[in-house]
């Protein structure tokens, strides 16, 4: 018998798939998520909306919030470490979390490494805006990967530029002549064993959600239906006016993506969706999906 | 042609389709009660119990699969889909089809890290070791004596089972690519 094996570790992640996992800050809002059918949820201190308005540096969340999200509900409870920060990570590894997210939604501690991820137990789940920074997170040992989209604004249209981006460049790399793909690891900054297997099987070798200003069921299917395998949904449900319904709405979407009158039937009478931000009014250094190499 | 259905709400549905592909066995992603009906047996795959239940719940399905299930259809579950099997749960109040005899817990050796690999013996499937892959799994704690236990592990804990035309596992056949698992389902299925 062996332990924390990659295949577990990406296994895991392969079993939230076609889910929703939820951005929760106590235990009750844990539990709303999970009766709602969420499949996991992020157990922060602040939702993203929350941390870009306070502004100063953002944290681990303190291990007493994350202990009692963990004994409430029986999904996985993932959280979220700072960039590069490994002793946050081995914090949270020991609180026995179910998976960590190395996020971009807090400030980085190291602005050039990221972790080590291949020296953990808990598998990682790790931010991109291309295909380039999904497969050097992997070879660090991310065992999942998400677009990163633009945390906290409530708008869609950074997770679909990211979204196509990843999409683009895995259907680029399976186009390529296999004599072109080393040169084309060097321009994207890829170990060139992982490029090549993107280019044998055609996708990703671990899953890749959506996340970064999802905030209806519309939202959701947009982004199954350019290729995510799930969605992360931030402060989207809880800045609601209506969290219970609109986490319910957007599990179904996630669901039902391709089927636009089910997508018609929970989109409506959902209340008031967050109140979202026009990327174009954020200054550029107060951009979370920037943070990370 | 066998065709098999696989409840696609939410988990690994795709690895169960590219699994049967392999076998060539042709596939449907079951997500509304009316994809039911051309199918000659039904995958639960893992994934997150208490979501799959909540999406089945909706549009009537919950109710269409417990039908089927106490009507002699196939049905095989992994992981997650062992737990929407059961008949009864420990600690959980979640609506499942309920239409095998076993008693189950969930989560039953603890959180992620204590998910595991090993060589299981199933002596159905013949002399050479299963590799199974065990991620948050649940573990069966009761049967009846209708129920046939096809695997246990070393300190005797069931892990997989079948009752005629259920079949459960709490590890996961798909993440492998051992299609011996499949094949045996299918062997069900045929009969």
């Amino acid at each position: 018998m062996e332990k924390a094996t990659w295949k577990t570790k990406i296994g895991l992640a392969q079993m939230l798939k076609g889910g929703v996992i939820m951005d929760v800050v106590t235990p009750e809002q844990a539990k709303i998520a999970e009766d709602a059918g969420a499949c996991a949820v992020m157990a922060l201190e602040r939702v993203p909306a929350d941390i870009r308005a306070a502004g100063g540096v953002a944290r681990m969340a303190d291990p007493s919030i994350v202990s009692a999200i963990m004994d409430t509900v029986s999904i996985p409870v993932m959280a979220k470490c700072r960039i590069g920060h490994f002793v946050e990570a081995q914090v949270l590894e020991a609180m026995g979390v179910d998976f960590i997210d190395e996020s971009e939604v807090l400030t980085p501690a190291d602005e050039n490494y990221h972790v080590w991820k291949h020296d953990f137990k808990v598998p990682f789940v790790c931010g991109c805006r291309d295909l380039g920074e999904a497969l050097r997170r992997i070879a660090e040992g991310a065992a999942m990967i998400r677009t990163k989209g633009e945390a906290g604004t409530g708008n869609i249209v950074e997770a679909v530029r990211h979204m196509r981006v990843v999409q683009d460049g895995i259907r680029w790399l399976k186009a390529l002549p296999v004599e072109e793909l080393v040169a084309e690891a060097k321009k994207l900054g890829a170990p060139a064993e992982i490029v090549m297997k993107i280019h044998n099987t055609g996708k990703l070798p671990v899953v890749n959600f959506a996340a970064g200003g999802v905030a209806t069921p519309a939202d959701a299917a947009l982004m199954m239906q350019l290729g995510a395998e799930g969605v992360f949904v931030g402060s989207g449900i809880f800045k609601s006016s209506n969290p219970p319904a609109v986490a319910k709405a957007v599990v179904k979407a996630t669901t039902h993506y391709q089927d636009p009158a089910i997508l018609v039937d929970v989109s409506k009478g959902l209340g008031a969706a967050m109140p979202g931000v026009d990327i174009k009014t954020i200054p550029q250094q107060e951009l979370l999906a920037t943070r990370g190499w | 042609m066998t065709k098999i259905g696989i409840l696609s709400l939410q988990g690994a549905f795709a690895e169960h389709a590219t699994s049967l592909q392999k076998l060539g066995v042709e596939t449907l992603a079951i997500r509304l009660p009316q994809d039911l009906e051309n199918v000659d047996g039904l995958i639960i795959p893992g994934g997150e119990s208490t979501t799959i239940s909540q999406l089945a719940i909706n549009y009537d399905l919950m109710k269409t699969l417990k039908n089927l299930a106490q009507n002699g259809f196939p049905m095989f579950g992994t992981c997650a889909g062992l737990i929407l099997l059961a008949r009864n749960i420990s600690d959980s109040k979640i609506e499942t089809i309920g239409a095998m005899d076993i008693k189950v817990q969930r989560n039953a050796f603890g959180r992620q890290t204590d998910s595991f690999e090993t060589s299981l013996p199933i002596p159905v499937l013949g002399e050479i070791p299963f590799p199974a892959i065990f991620i948050r799994a649940p573990i069966i704690e009761e049967t009846n004596s209708t129920v046939k236990t096809l695997a246990r592990l070393p300190n005797g804990t069931p892990v997989a089972a079948r009752q005629e035309n259920l079949l459960v596992s709490a590890f996961h056949p798909e993440l492998s690519s051992d299609l011996r698992f499949h094949a045996y389902f299918l062997d069900i299925v045929s009969r």
